[in-house]
Parts: C-alpha cells; sequence; structure tokens
C-alpha cells in the first residue's frame, strides 16, 4: 500500500554505507545515524524510525508509551489480495509495534507533553478504528491536564480495510480537538513524509501550528491521482513541505536537527500557564 | 450492467399494461394478476441488486440531484454564494429554505421548540440548506464541476453553517458527490484544512445538523458536509472511504476487481446500517429514486421532519453533546489486559 510514497534507501551493497539520493554523497551509516537520518552534505532528510524519533526528543530519552492495549480487530472481515489480518500481523512483526501510532507522554526540555507518533512502515500510516481511539484518548488526556499536545503525522491516509469506520475517525478526531479549546491548551502537528488523505485532512491540518520537515510530501490527493484527472505534469517541487510554507499553509518548514529546539519555544509561548 | 436497458424494458411493459387495463374486453382480473407478477420480479430484481450494481444505480444520471430536493420539498430557496475571500465552487450549494409542516407537528413544537426557526402563522420551518450538486446535463456537469467540490466549496458551506449557528436555524446537509477536487489549485488553497476545518467547526455547532446521502458519499469529500447528529441515507445511496475503483486499484492490484472491492468495502446503506454508522435508511420508490419522484419526496420529507420534530426540542448545548457522543463512539477494537 502507497508504495508509491515510499522513500527507498538507495542500497550500496554494503551494511555500513549508504548513498544520499539527493546528492548522492556515499554516507557512512553510522554517522547518519548519529545526525538523525539527515544527509551531512545536503540536508536530505531520511525516513526515520519512531523509536529514534522520539529518543531524540524527549528529555533524557525517556518517555511512558500509553494506550498500548489498543489492538485492531477485522470489522468488516475484509480481504484483498491478503486478509485484513494477515496484513496486521505482519505489520506487528515486520515494526514490533501493534498499531500505526504510538502515543507517550514525556517532557520536551522540561515541559510535560503529550506526543502521539505515526508510524509509516505499519500498513502505510493510515488511520483505523485503533489510530483514532489512541489520538482520541491523548487529546483528550491532554486538554484534561492542560498540557500541550504534539501528533507527529506521516500517513497514507484512511485504513480501506475498516470501511467507513476508519473514514469516520476523521471526524472523531477532529471533534476531539476542540476539547483543546475549552481548555485553553495548544496542538501542534509536525507533518513528515508523507502525510496524505484522510490523515492530512483532519489531525494533521488541525494543528495550532503547523511545522513540517523538509522535502516532506503532504497534500489531501496523491500526485498520480491528481495527473490522472487533469492529464497534466504537475510541477516540480508541488506539495512539498516549502511548496505548502510559500502558500500559506503551514508555519514553517524545521529541519529534524533543530525540531526540539523549535517545539520549545512554540510549547513555552503558547501553553496553559497559571 | 446498463439499467437504461432494463430501464427501458420495464417502461415498454408497463405501457403495454396500460393499454391492456384500458381495453373492456379483457377480464381485469387477469390482468391484475399479470401485473402483480411482473412488480413481484422487479421487486426480486431490485433486492438482489449486488454492492457494485448499487455504487451504479446510486450515480444513475437520472437520479434526482441536489437540487432536485430544494424545488421539491422546500419553498422560497435563497442560495449564499462565495467563501468571502477566495471564490465560489458552485459543486457545492448553499442557502435556506422553508420547510412547511403539518398542524400536528406544529402544534407539538409551538411551545417545546428552542430554536426561533418556526413560523407559527403561516406553518413552516426556516432551515439551512447545504448540498453537493452534481449537474443533469454536460454544460451543468461542468459548472458543477461533476459535484467534485473545492476548498471555496467547503468554506463557503462552513461560512453559511456558522451564519445558522448564529440565526438558530437547523442544518439539513445533502451529500452526493465523487469526492473532494483532486487538482493543483485545490491542493494551493488546502483542500485538507477545508476539509478538516469543517470537520472541526462542524462538532462545535449549537442547532441541530441533519446529514442526507442521497446518491454518493465518496470519502472525505462528503464528510466535509457530513458531521451531524443524524446520518441518513437513501435505500440505494452508498458511502464509502473510498470508491471500488480505486479500492481495486490500489489493493486488488487490478482494474477490473471493482465488484470484489464493492462488496469488501461494505458500502451500501444496509452495510453501514448494520455497522451503527447510520441511524435510518429511507425506502426508495420500486427500480430506484428517479423512477417515482413523488413518492420518493414525500419518504424524505417524512424522515426529515420526524428527527427535526426530535432535535428541535433539545437545547443547543445538548445538541451539540450528543453530536460528539455519537462520534466519540465510531471504531472497533479490542482492549487487551
Amino acid at each position: 500500500m502507497f508504495s508509491f510514497l515510499r522513500r527507498k534507501k538507495e542500497e550500496v551493497n554494503s551494511p555500513l554505507w549508504l548513498k544520499c539520493e539527493k546528492c548522492k554523497s556515499l554516507l557512512f551509516k553510522g554517522e547518519l545515524e548519529k545526525n538523525m537520518w539527515v544527509c551531512p552534505k545536503c540536508s536530505y532528510h531520511f525516513k526515520i524510525s519512531v523509536k529514534e524519533r522520539l529518543y531524540h526528543l524527549f528529555d533524557n530519552h525517556e518517555y511512558e508509551l500509553l494506550d498500548e492495549n489498543l489492538v485492531s480487530v477485522d470489522p468488516l472481515n475484509f480481504v484483498d489480495t491478503k486478509p485484513y489480518k494477515q496484513r496486521l500481523e505482519e505489520a506487528k512483526k515486520k515494526t514490533s509495534f501493534n498499531e500505526a501510532i504510538i502515543n507517550a507522554v514525556g517532557y520536551i526540555n522540561g515541559n510535560k507533553v503529550y506526543l502521539s507518533c505515526f508510524n509509516f512502515d505499519f500498513m502505510g500510516g493510515s488511520m483505523g478504528s485503533v489510530v483514532g481511539e489512541k489520538l482520541t484518548r491523548n487529546i483528550e488526556r491532554a486538554a484534561k491536564d492542560k498540557i500541550p499536545f504534539i501528533c507527529i503525522c506521516a500517513s497514507g491516509g484512511a485504513r480501506m480495510q475498516e470501511g467507513m469506520l476508519s473514514l469516520m475517525q476523521m471526524a472523531k478526531v477532529s471533534a476531539a480537538l476542540t476539547k483543546l479549546e475549552d481548555a485553553q491548551t495548544p496542538y501542534i502537528a509536525v507533518l513528515t513524509h508523507p502525510t496524505m488523505g484522510g490523515v492530512s485532512a483532519s489531525i494533521a491540518f488541525l494543528g495550532d501550528v503547523i511545522l513540517a520537515e523538509p522535502g516532506a510530501l503532504i497534500g489531501f490527493a496523491g500526485p498520480r491521482v491528481i495527473e490522472q484527472t487533469i492529464r497534466q505534469k504537475l510541477p516540480e517541487g508541488f506539495q512539498t513541505a516549502e511548496f505548502l510554507l510559500k502558500h500559506g499553509l503551514i508555519d514553517e518548514v524545521v529541519d529534524r536537527r533543530h525540531l526540539k529546539e523549535t517545539l520549545t519555544k512554540y510549547i513555552e509561548n503558547l501553553k496553559y500557564s497559571l | 450492467m446498463n439499467f437504461y436497458d432494463i430501464e427501458k424494458k420495464i417502461d415498454k411493459i408497463e405501457e403495454k399494461l396500460k393499454i391492456l387495463k384500458e381495453r373492456e374486453d379483457i377480464d381485469k382480473e387477469k390482468i391484475k394478476l399479470i401485473e402483480e407478477k411482473f412488480k413481484r420480479k422487479i421487486e426480486k430484481f431490485y433486492s438482489s441488486l449486488t454492492p457494485y450494481q448499487k455504487v451504479l444505480l446510486a450515480r444513475h444520471p437520472n437520479r434526482p440531484k441536489f437540487l432536485d430536493y430544494v424545488n421539491a420539498l422546500f419553498k422560497d430557496f435563497v442560495e449564499l454564494k462565495g467563501d468571502r475571500f477566495s471564490g465560489d465552487c458552485q459543486a457545492i450549494v448553499c442557502g435556506f429554505g422553508k420547510l412547511y409542516i403539518e398542524k400536528e407537528i406544529l402544534d407539538f413544537l409551538k411551545d417545546k421548540i428552542k430554536y426561533p426557526c418556526l413560523n407559527k402563522e403561516k406553518g413552516y420551518l426556516q432551515v439551512c440548506l447545504i448540498g453537493q450538486e452534481r449537474g443533469k446535463t454536460t454544460k451543468e456537469k461542468i459548472k458543477r464541476n461533476f459535484g467534485m467540490p473545492n476548498p471555496q466549496g467547503y468554506r463557503k458551506a462552513l461560512r453559511v453553517m456558522k451564519l445558522a449557528e448564529k440565526l438558530g436555524k437547523p442544518i439539513l446537509t445533502f451529500i452526493d458527490t465523487p469526492g473532494a477536487f483532486p487538482g493543483i489549485e485545490a491542493e494551493k488553497h488546502s483542500q485538507s484544512e477545508a476539509i478538516a476545518r469543517n470537520l472541526y467547526e462542524m462538532a462545535k455547532l449549537k442547532v441541530p445538523i441533519i446529514a442526507l446521502v442521497i446518491g454518493e458519499g465518496g470519502s472525505g469529500g462528503a464528510l466535509g458536509i457530513g458531521v451531524a447528529n443524524v446520518i441518513l441515507m437513501l435505500e440505494n445511496s452508498v458511502y464509502s472511504v473510498i470508491s471500488p475503483e480505486g479500492c481495486s486499484a490500489i489493493l486488488f492490484k487490478s482494474q477490473d476487481k471493482v465488484e470484489e472491492a464493492a462488496k469488501a468495502l461494505k458500502l451500501t446503506a444496509q452495510d453501514l446500517y448494520n455497522l451503527g454508522i447510520i441511524d435510518e435508511i429511507i425506502k426508495e420508490p420500486l427500480g430506484g429514486a428517479h423512477r417515482h419522484k413523488e413518492e420518493l419526496f414525500k419518504n424524505v420529507k417524512e424522515v426529515l421532519i420526524k428527527y427535526l420534530k426530535n432535535l428541535l426540542i433539545m437545547e443547543p448545548e445538548e445538541v451539540k453533546k450528543l453530536r460528539y457522543k455519537k462520534y466519540r463512539n465510531i471504531g472497533k477494537f479490542e482492549e487487551i489486559s
């Protein structure tokens, strides 16, 4: 699913070396890892795992996972080329996560935050009943405690295998965000590659502050669908984070290496303080 | 399958029956028997449609469109155009109309109604109408962008719904779209933000909202005007997270698995009622909404008024709370210990 959105790591027949997709420099994997998977030569943002991302974001690399007991069922008995149940099992094995999102609580430079982070490796980060419920629970916690909510998005959209139940999660999480309004508490969205479809048209674009990673593809309709519909080639850089910034759709494009500091400033300026 | 051919056959037989009925020399009882047998046959045919055949019926070109409902059910419709900052999208039509009600309903509402939308002297309710319009003629279809809204359409809808909230009028939305428009300008104006904002704001509105799927409920583009206290569907309408064509291509890796995809997606009114996502199915006349429109409009009006009657006697805060609860509870998962 969403294979065209996947970023390939160009293999260089070596477990230690990697070729940068953009500037083609040969990079030492260990160095890249230390650099948060950002090319030190051209700042190209490689994909980073959820674990590594949270490791870099939270103080002392410490955080607590929440709602890990929520697991997907197969409400429609959905079978395409494979049964949905089998896809879920395979995704669990592949990622060692039990769903396409994790909920966490921790501190960012001393500021407590509730954070949800999509996992694109788990069925394309698609939003089904569990993703919707986990987001809702984390938002409700943030509203109750008046603690900032952060969501790091990476998703192809709604999870087709749960049919209308997944489409309705868009409405569910959007409704949940209204609770933050009553609590005078900010929600910061961080859009990473890729953020599309139903996730883009709900949780992602409802951020009070919307930040995005350089080069991330962000939009409602996928580029292929648009090209097929309007029968013309899309302009260079269309639907990238930089394109969105230029058109006034997001607040800032932030280099991953500066994300923690940037988030800190927004949180400290906006959070409920009394 | 081609509904046109089938409908032509039905029309032919109906005409023959009509001629037979007018003849004096044939036994009336005999004709009645033939007629009943014929009716049972059509009923059997239409009640055994596959999910994908229902998708085709939901997209039937002659099926009543939003403006047909506006003209049939409401009086003195006034339209409001434009989102007030970047344009007007005509795939979504917004406005206000008068819904005349029976004396019995009027008497019931008179003392209990919590919203300033009832004209007691003349016996009508003022309602806000929002709907996707696909158009019927080629010219009209192009003007309406085939019912695929741009961000301006969603923002116009939100502007008008907020006006309805300010004025205390209930909102009725009519869903019929293949989906939000996938285009360069639509992305530049953030289709995502426009839809997301509507989901958020509709969750907060302090007036009753009823959504009715009259044709095709195409994914996020449909949901963008679909957050409601009550979700209704016409018997042969569909509502889906993705079109069967899209699902076939992406998940089944093939262009011609549309039948399987439609079946797997559980997109018919009956499926969605069983899943607890919609509140009620409105019966269509035999052969679909376009075959006997008078009967259809009568059914629709009856059901709309039934729900309006219940919602209009609730406090604004309660209406909002109930809507939140409805969506809060959607989703099927397991909690393991």
